[in-house]
This record gives structure tokens, sequence and C-alpha cells, in this order.
């Protein structure tokens, strides 16, 4: 039993490492007074209050909705229908796609926005200095992560069976995958989504490289504020851990029903 | 293939393909194109990756970012594999309740968390001046705008990832292998080196070469911990391409390139090891 104590110890001292950067930074975006104390000694929520009510985190936090938002749409249709087609008809292309759409984690974000100014800031396309940079950086971006969920979402409900049974009661293609199949991945298809909306609303390096100067996104905004009020910055800090927590909590309730319905499925084949 | 479905397939892959060509292939082709012209961005030259592979400027911050990667990731490796084992001794509600707290705080890095550092151990942080009062100068050995710094902060996001990545693997050894190996005669120590390791390893070795990705490629957390003012690879490599004074940008594709060839050969042999010693893979 002496054991147990040593277990204990060890998680406490990793978990409050991991809490401590936390935590002081919720304190300090309360905080009105703090020095040489363990505790503030005096509390406000005026930085949240000031926060909340600036035009420009408000502008910052739109633009990083719009970004994401478009970024988004734009993968869920395209991926979806991509990884249909290959999962049904052309499987001998599946290493080719796997293989693409991995590609982003061997590039890190300062290496793929070398290759994209270079390509848009001249030439026949123009993109630099407009959104549509920053949407297509993004869209590679979460590629991986939204593959694997619509991949692994196909398998799970037997697309093949499916789509035959759609055919044979005489929908075409593109109404069977509308229609059948899009219905039954939503679950799926939400949960990735979250996932790369919580990786969006977390990026700098690119907003920054390819559009921060006209553009000011959160991450953007909040490098810029840094030096200038700490405890503004803290709020924003907390802010945006908190939308983090918050998608993590709706991923872990719909992964929670998605898992049961799968289970219920299961039962009944 | 009948022509109904070709035609669907075709629709159905083309927006895909021009994106991924677009923002992936494409910029990904003409970086390493790129890397290969003179500054004048005409003639075709190896002077850009000669001067990358023997500038002292450069192959300090290279070695720099090998460096921190490599520690931060030996300590976040050594954090991770005590905590995580020592979580599958907790209950499973503690369990789960830890899983958790590790998923939300991987979400924890970059520009945020640098600050959440600053605010604790910068110039005026709460444990700098806590620690000033109480008769420790805390500045003395520790600056978190430099190497030490950057090791604290970089092992910071390196730890909960690691647990996600590790914490699984555990359940791979079963509770009757411990059973069966003591009533066979054999030591704690003796069960972790002959069985419990062995079966770990891949998962331990894999772990690792993502970390070592990790920390090589991050970019804002150093950028917004010390500015330009730490010697390390994506730093050297986003002054060269979109900085204040002079741009650079065949020097910093050349950079880029290495960069990416690091990431990618840490990917290969994690890919290798798993292929070694997974024997059930293939």
């Amino acid at each position: 039993m002496k054991k147990k104590w040593v277990h204990i110890i060890i998680i406490s001292a990793v978990f409050l490492y991991l809490f401590l950067p936390l935590a002081a930074t919720f304190l300090y975006s309360i905080a009105k007074e703090w020095h040489n104390t363990i505790l503030p000694v005096s509390y406000t929520f005026s930085a949240y209050e000031n926060l909340y009510t600036d035009p420009r985190f408000l502008q910052a936090v739109g633009r990083t909705l719009l970004i994401s938002g478009i970024t988004l749409v734009l993968s869920v249709v395209t991926m979806a229908s991509a990884t249909f087609v290959v999962f049904m008809y052309l499987p001998k292309m599946e290493r080719v796609l796997q293989a693409l759409v991995m590609i982003p984690f061997a590039v890190p974000g300062v290496v793929a926005a070398v290759g994209l100014i270079k390509v848009y800031s001249s030439g026949p396309i123009v993109l630099s200095g407009t959104i549509w940079i920053l949407i297509g950086a993004y869209y590679v971006l979460v590629l991986p992560y939204m593959y694997q969920g619509i991949r692994n979402n196909l398998r799970t409900i037997d697309a093949k069976r499916l789509m035959e049974a759609a055919e044979v009661l005489g929908a075409s293609k593109i109404k069977g995958f509308a229609f059948v199949i899009m219905p039954n991945m939503v679950t799926g298809i939400l949960l990735s989504a979250l996932l790369s909306f919580s990786i969006l609303i977390g990026e700098f390096v690119l907003a920054n490289f390819l559009i921060g100067g006209y553009y000011e996104t959160i991450q953007v905004y909040l490098m810029r504020r840094l030096n200038e009020n700490g405890h503004l910055a803290s709020s924003i800090v907390i802010t945006y851990f908190l939308t983090v927590a918050v998608i993590s909590w709706m991923m872990l309730r719909l992964g929670r029903r998605f898992g049961k319905t799968e289970e219920i499925k299961e039962k009944i084949s | 293939m009948n022509h109904k479905v070709t035609l669907f397939a075709v629709i159905a892959l083309l927006p895909f393909a021009l994106l991924i060509v677009g923002f992936e292939l494409l910029p990904l082709t003409a970086m390493i194109r790129d890397s290969f012209l003179a500054d004048d961005g005409v003639t075709y030259t190896f002077k850009q990756y000669i001067t990358a592979l023997t500038n002292p400027y450069y192959t300090k911050g290279m070695l720099n970012s090998l460096l921190i990667s490599v520690y931060a990731s030996c300590i976040g490796m050594a954090i991770a594999i005590a905590a995580s084992y020592s979580m599958t001794r907790m209950p499973a509600k503690i369990q789960s309740m830890l899983v958790t707290f590790s998923n939300l705080t991987s979400n924890f890095s970059g520009v945020p968390l640098a600050f959440a550092f600053i605010i604790l151990l910068g110039n005026s942080g709460v444990f700098t001046l806590l620690f000033k009062e109480w008769g420790w100068n805390i500045t003395d050995s520790f600056n978190l705008y430099s190497w030490s710094g950057l090791v604290a902060v970089y092992v910071y996001f390196q730890v909960p990832l690691a647990i996600l990545l590790l914490y699984p693997a555990y359940s791979g050894i079963h509770k009757h292998w411990r059973e069966s190996a003591s009533l066979l005669g054999a030591s704690a120590f003796q069960f972790w080196l002959r069985i419990g390791l062995p079966v770990m390893i891949p998962s331990i070795v894999g772990t690792f070469s993502i970390l070592l990705a990790n920390a090589m490629g991050a970019y804002a957390t150093a950028y917004a911990l010390v500015g330009g003012s730490y010697n390390l690879l994506p730093i050297r490599i986003g002054a060269l391409v979109a900085g204040d004074v002079v741009t650079r940008p065949q020097l910093g594709s050349a950079l880029a390139v290495i960069l990416g060839t690091m990431m990618v050969v840490a990917m290969w042999c994690n890919e290798r090891m798993m292929r070694r010693f997974r024997r059930d893979l293939r």
C-alpha cells in the first residue's frame, strides 16, 4: 500500500506543473493589485469588461470565426465527397490520398508559409493580402484531422451497403451520397470539425505570416497586446482557453452519443 | 467502371484536387525550386544550401533547434512515462479525469502559453517577485527569455501530448503478465526489463519522434517569448522570408527545406522503429 503514495505524489507534481500557468493567468486576469504575494490583494473584472467592449477584439473574433467557418465548410464538403469516392470506387488510390493528407504533419507552419508566400505574392494568381490565402493554408492544416474522422466514419456506417441499398431503391449516386450517406455521418463530421475548429482558433504562425499585417485574428491580436496590457492579455488567454474547454466538452458528449449509437447498431446486427 | 461512376468521381474529386494542388503541392514544389535559386531568383545554384550549412549563424540556429527539441522531448518523455504509469494505478474515475485534463492542456501552446509563463516567471513574474521577497533571486540561475526558459516552456507543451500518446500503451501490459512473472520468480525490475519495456518500446519511440518533430517546428511559443533574439531555425526562416530588415526568400526556402527534411527524417525513423518492433504490423 505504501507505493500508492509515490504515484499520488508524481501525479500531483506533474498536474500541478500543468495547472500552475493556467491558474496564474486566471488570477492575473481578475487581479487588481498583485505584488509579492501568493494571491492577489484585490480583485476586479474590469479586464473582461474592457475586453468584451473593445471593438478591435470583437472584430478579431469575428474574423477568426469567418475564416475558420469558411475553411470548415469547404473542408467538410470537399473532403467528405473525395474521401467517399476514393473509399467506394478507387480503393487503390487510398494510399495516395492518405499520403497527401498526412503531409501537413511534416510541414510546420513557417515552412508552409514560405511556399504560400512565394506562390501567391506574384504571378498569375495574387492572393496575398486577401483572406483566401489563409483559408487555403488552413484547409491544408486541418486535412489530417478531417480525413481521419471521415474515413473512420465511412467504415463504421458501412457506406458500401448503404449506397447499394439506396441505388437499389432508385436513388442516383449524388442523391444517395447527399441524402443517405451524409446524414449518417453528421456526428462523425461534427466531431472532426470541432477538433479542427479548436486547432484553427489557436493558430498564430500562418495568420501572422500570411495576412497578419492587414487582418487581425484572435491570436495575432493577443500577440500585439501581449506587452501592452498584461491583465487584458490574460483575460484573452482565459477566454480562449474556456472556448477550447467548451469545445472539448461538446466533443466528449458527441463522442459518447456516437459511441452509443454504434453499440446499438452492433447489437442489432 | 461505367461512365456514370466516372462522372460522379470526377465531380467529387475535382474541388479537393484543386485545393490540394493549389495550397499544398504547388507551394511545396515552388519552395523547393526556390531553394535552388540564387538571390536574383533566376540562376540555378546550390549556393543557398552551402550558405545554410556553413554559415555559423544558421548552423548555430539548426543546432539550437535540434538541441532544444532533444532536451525538451527527453524531459517531457521521462515525465510522461512516470506520470502515465502512475495514472494507471489510480481509480478509473480519476484516470479519465486526468486524461481529460491532459487533453485540455495539450491545446495550451503557442502565444497563450508563452504569456502564461511570462506571468509566472518573467522579469516581474509572480514567482520571480515572490522568491525575491523570500531572498532567492531566481534570475541568477533561470532566465525565461533564454535557453532554460525555452526548455521549461517546451517541456510544458510536450508533457500533455506525451501522456495522451503513452497512456493507452500501458493498457497493453496486462495485469496477469505481472502475476505470472512474479509467480515464476521475476522481480519487479526484471519484469519491466524483460517484458514491460519491450512491449512499450514501439510506443515510446513513436511518441518520442512525434515530440521531436513537434518541438522542432514550434514557432509561435518561441517567437512570443524571445522574439527574434534567440537563434532557432524556425525563427531564422521567418525572419528571412518576412523580416523587417532584409528578406532573402531563396535562403529562407533552403532553410525551410532543411527543417522539413529534419522532420520527415524524425517521422521516418518512427515508422521504421514501429515496423521493426511490432512484427504484427508486417
